[in-house]
């Protein structure tokens, strides 16, 4: 028993001396719940919605009042024709339009009903059903007012519509965010460890000890996993397409271009991990901790980045896949072409230039 | 059984596969003996020791180590036995005097007498100024010196000692290699493995293995008799390259 | 001159790896550097090789200096790492092939440089790296050490941790190569290589203890040898550390190597000594000092 103790003893004091463990141990709990509590909802604040109001009466802009003033939706702009309606959702900007009828407010005292559109992009399914019950809550609500004191019963009549994923199949949502984790876990990951395996084997010496340039040694780690990575994601994008039957509404070419940037942007992160890692070891935790889980959480690609705090929402502007998932479901999804996506690739394009010229920076020509 | 032998082996043989790493070989230690366990790498000394100090079953074969059957009594082996590898002996990131304790403790000691021990193996070795200090910080000599001292804190009646002094700087050696001679003064059997082929000249008997078979075992004199060199090292190479 | 190095010093955080170290190899030279773990010899070839830099001093190899034109010292000079560094998953073949492209040259180019070492690796040459012995890791990294044909080679520790066999066929290897004209900087912990080399240099602790060939620094030991044997070594040790006119007591394999402080020193003095302490059959003889006799007379 004495034994058993006396090891137990040693154990704390390993784990209290070693810096890297204390870390996990407490810094890690406190910020993943920290993140998961802020992060992972289901609830819809703040989302972005547009009113295309062809009545534009009393009765109509009471209901707007009304979803203006709540929590869940922040009302981004006002659609002038229904032609709008279908730029309006490519340029990502609201997740929904509410499309009121002509004389709204006349159909409900003439006919006792009027209808009003509920049109939500259901790219995300579950926010898109959200969106929808929540709308229909205040439209209820509305409803009920309007009818306290009256005999025959007004009833505004929703009609919803989601768009590009009318079955609100979850592998619409599921896909384009597995693909970008898996494009980043490859180049990433893959390519931190590669190099700094060199330098836990020692070889790294003799590579620097050598005519062979320090960025041929990057370049020449980094080419395998561009192959790699590209036939991950061609694979991703066909098994998708005819076992899931998610169909490619844009163009392919743009697709394959912007996972190329994509790609190159995790490989030089990945590279960058490597210049501050000594060990494999500390190249996968980093590559874990630091990348795939903040990915995962705030990229938006399970939970919805403007129902998060606004701290969170601002990091999530620094995450390069935030960007590529925006990119691949307006590819895959929507079928929008380049303008509608130039914006989100310019980001993309400057991180990437910005996390190249860093690691190349930070590459050590020395031991030191 | 003979008293006076700590450990008898007796065609003691290990087979990864069909891979014979050691090849039935025979031999006896006498207590307060300094055998010396040569051969090259590869040759089977590794495998060997695994054996004898209870972490590897044998495949064939029959050995007793202190008494104790090394098939089916490794546990009390272990506990008759003293341990000290080249490659760790003790804790970096523990002082010198939590390395003491926790060993201690492992060994079964009782609190006062690890007390007593650690006050004393600080005296001896000149490390009360250390006593304290994080073993890793510490030079490789007294390293190794305190962990060889540790590797006996229980009294053990034999002490295995692998390449136990590599690196180690020359004065360090000698110092290392009186405190070996002190133990087997004392009556405890050291069985040591080493490169330094002058300390191979500082046992009592020495054996060298090669390709898993013992194919010299005697004092150090009488090899160098029987293989007309002039010290161990040249020995050593006249039976490995045959 | 091929590596000249002049007062350099290092120093990690707290500690000081080396204070101050100077000395030159001539070309062609085969000049050992001879210390314990712990003395600074890998330091010291990383900032050869021009992987740190130093804290003071300069160094130059092959005319270039280490820091300013270390670009052209990486592509002219051979450099084997402690414990090999070779990759593991790759064959014999594969390796060299990929250190002889990588230098912009072939095998089939400085062959004959390596041949002697590669014929007895050669059986294997389609084995795994990582599945090779000790020695044959060693004689393939010096292969790939060599393949470009350098003009300078830093071999640090290419012995460490190997049997005595394949210890000595290395320096075997390393003479024959001295006569191609390469330059030869190796460090070892083993005293007994140091005899191999022309010149030598005793380190410990950062600092240089001498500098000079083999031969020179054993003939200025300053003090004669005693080789002291009897019945039972402990004892003998024992017994000579309680001598009051003792200058050191070492042992030497069946020996004792014995230093009295005195100038007229008497060994008939010492067996009468011995014997009443018990100790029998006492010899009594002058000896030659070893390289490790003086390393230790000038570390104390």
């Amino acid at each position: 028993m004495k034994r058993f103790i006396g090891f137990i003893k040693k154990e704390f004091f390993h784990i209290f001396r070693d810096r890297r463990s204390l870390f996990i141990l407490f810094g890690m709990p406190i910020a993943q719940i920290l993140l998961f509590g802020f992060a992972i909802t289901n609830e819809i604040n703040n989302v972005d919605i547009a009113i295309l109001d062809h009545s534009k009466d009393a009765t109509t802009k009471e209901i707007i009042n009304k979803i203006s003033a709540s929590k869940y939706f922040t009302i981004k702009q006002m659609v002038v024709r229904e032609a709008d309606i279908a730029s309006v959702f490519k340029k990502g900007q609201v997740k929904a339009v509410l499309n009121f009828e002509k004389d709204f407010s006349k159909n409900l005292i003439k006919d006792n009903k009027a209808t009003v559109q509920i049109i939500t992009d259901a790219t995300d399914p579950n926010i898109a059903n959200t969106i929808s019950n929540y709308v229909n809550a205040i439209l209820q609500k509305y409803q009920k007012e309007l009818n306290k004191d009256i005999t025959i019963a007004y009833q505004i009549i929703p009609e919803t519509r989601m768009v590009y994923n009318p079955e609100l199949k979850s592998v619409y949502m599921f896909v384009p965010g597995v693909m970008t984790i898996i494009l980043m876990l490859v180049s990433a990951m893959m390519t931190s460890i590669s190099i700094t395996r060199e330098k836990e084997l020692g070889t790294m010496e003799i590579l620097l000890v050598s005519p062979i340039k320090p960025f041929q040694v990057i370049i020449g780690k980094v080419f395998p996993y561009i192959f790699l990575s590209i036939i991950n994601a061609v694979v991703i994008v066909m098994l998708s397409i005819f076992i899931f039957n998610m169909p490619v509404q844009g163009s392919l070419f743009l697709l394959g271009i912007e996972s190329v940037l994509f790609i190159i942007s995790a490989l030089a992160l990945g590279i960058l991990i490597s210049t501050i890692s000594e060990t494999q070891q500390t190249a996968m935790m980093i590559s874990l901790m630091g990348l795939m889980l903040p990915v995962i959480l705030l990229s938006g690609f399970i939970f919805p980045i403007s129902s998060m705090p606004e701290p969170l929402q601002i990091i999530s502007h620094i995450i390069p896949a935030k960007w590529f998932i925006i990119i691949i479901k307006g590819i895959m999804l929507k079928g929008v072409g380049i303008q509608f996506i130039w914006k989100e690739t310019l980001i993309l394009l400057v991180m990437t230039v910005f996390f190249i010229g860093l690691s190349v920076k930070k590459y050590k020509i020395r031991l030191e | 059984m003979n008293n006076n032998k700590v450990i008898q082996v007796e065609g003691l043989t290990k087979m990864f596969g069909d891979f014979t790493a050691v090849d039935a070989i025979t031999f006896d230690v006498e207590k307060g003996e300094i055998f010396g366990f040569l051969g090259a790498n590869g040759a089977g000394k590794t495998t060997a020791m695994k054996m004898l100090i209870g972490i590897s079953k044998p495949t064939s074969g029959r050995a007793t180590v202190a008494g104790f059957d090394v098939f089916t009594n490794t546990e009390d082996i272990k506990k008759n036995i003293g341990y000290m590898s080249q490659k760790f002996a003790l804790y970096d990131d523990l002082t010198v005097k939590e390395n003491i304790t926790f060993f201690g403790g492992i060994y079964g000691l009782s609190r006062k007498k690890i007390k007593e021990k650690s006050d004393t193996l600080i005296e001896e070795l000149g490390l009360k100024k250390v006593a304290n200090t994080l073993v890793g910080a510490l030079p490789l000599g007294w390293k190794q010196k305190l962990s060889f001292s540790v590797s006996l804190i229980h009294d053990p009646k034999i002490v295995f000692l692998d390449e136990p002094t590599g690196g180690v700087d020359p004065i360090t050696r000698r110092q290392f290699w009186e405190m070996i001679y002190k133990a087997a003064n004392q009556g405890t059997t050291v069985f040591v493995t080493t490169h330094y082929m002058d300390e191979a000249e500082y046992c009592d008997r020495v054996s060298i293995m090669v390709n898993g078979k013992i194919e010299a075992l005697d004092t150090p004199k009488k090899l160098k008799e029987q293989f007309e060199a002039a010290n161990m090292n040249d020995v050593f190479l006249k039976l490995a390259r045959g | 001159m091929s590596i000249t190095v002049s007062n350099i010093s290092k120093s990690y955080k707290k500690v000081k790896a080396l204070k101050d170290i100077s000395f030159e190899v001539k070309p062609a030279e085969l000049f050992g550097l001879i210390g314990p773990d712990g003395a600074g010899k890998t330091t010291l070839f990383r900032i050869l090789t021009t992987l740190l830099i130093a804290n003071e001093g300069n160094a130059t190899v092959a005319g270039y200096e280490v820091v300013t034109d270390y670009k052209k010292i990486r592509n002219s000079v051979g450099y084997m790492p402690g414990k090999f560094s070779l990759y593991q998953d790759l064959t014999v073949e594969e390796n060299l092939n990929f250190f002889a492209t990588i230098f912009g040259t072939t095998i089939e180019e400085n062959y004959d440089l390596i041949k002697d070492i590669y014929v007895q690796i050669e059986p294997f040459k389609n084995r795994r790296a990582g599945k090779l012995s000790g020695g044959m890791k060693q004689k393939l990294a010096l292969c790939c050490a060599l393949i470009h044909k350098p003009k300078v080679l830093f071999l640090d520790e290419p012995t460490t941790g190997v049997d005595p066999v394949s210890r000595k066929e290395f320096w075997e290897m390393l003479k024959r190569l001295q006569q191609k004209d390469i330059t030869i900087l190796v460090s070892t912990p083993y005293m007994d290589e140091a005899a191999l080399c022309d010149r030598i240099a005793l380190i410990q602790d950062g600092k240089i203890l001498q500098i000079d060939t083999p031969e020179a620094i054993v003939k200025h030991y300053p003090k004669q040898i005693y080789n002291v044997r009897a019945n039972n070594m402990y004892q003998l040790i024992n017994s000579l550390n309680e001598y009051e006119h003792n200058h050191s007591v070492y042992p030497f394999g069946e020996f004792v190597h014995y230093t009295d402080s005195r100038t007229d020193f008497n060994p008939e003095d010492l067996k009468v000594y011995l014997e009443s302490k018990n100790l029998t059959i006492v010899e009594i003889e002058k000896t030659e000092a070893t390289i490790e006799d003086t390393f230790m007379e000038l570390a104390k």
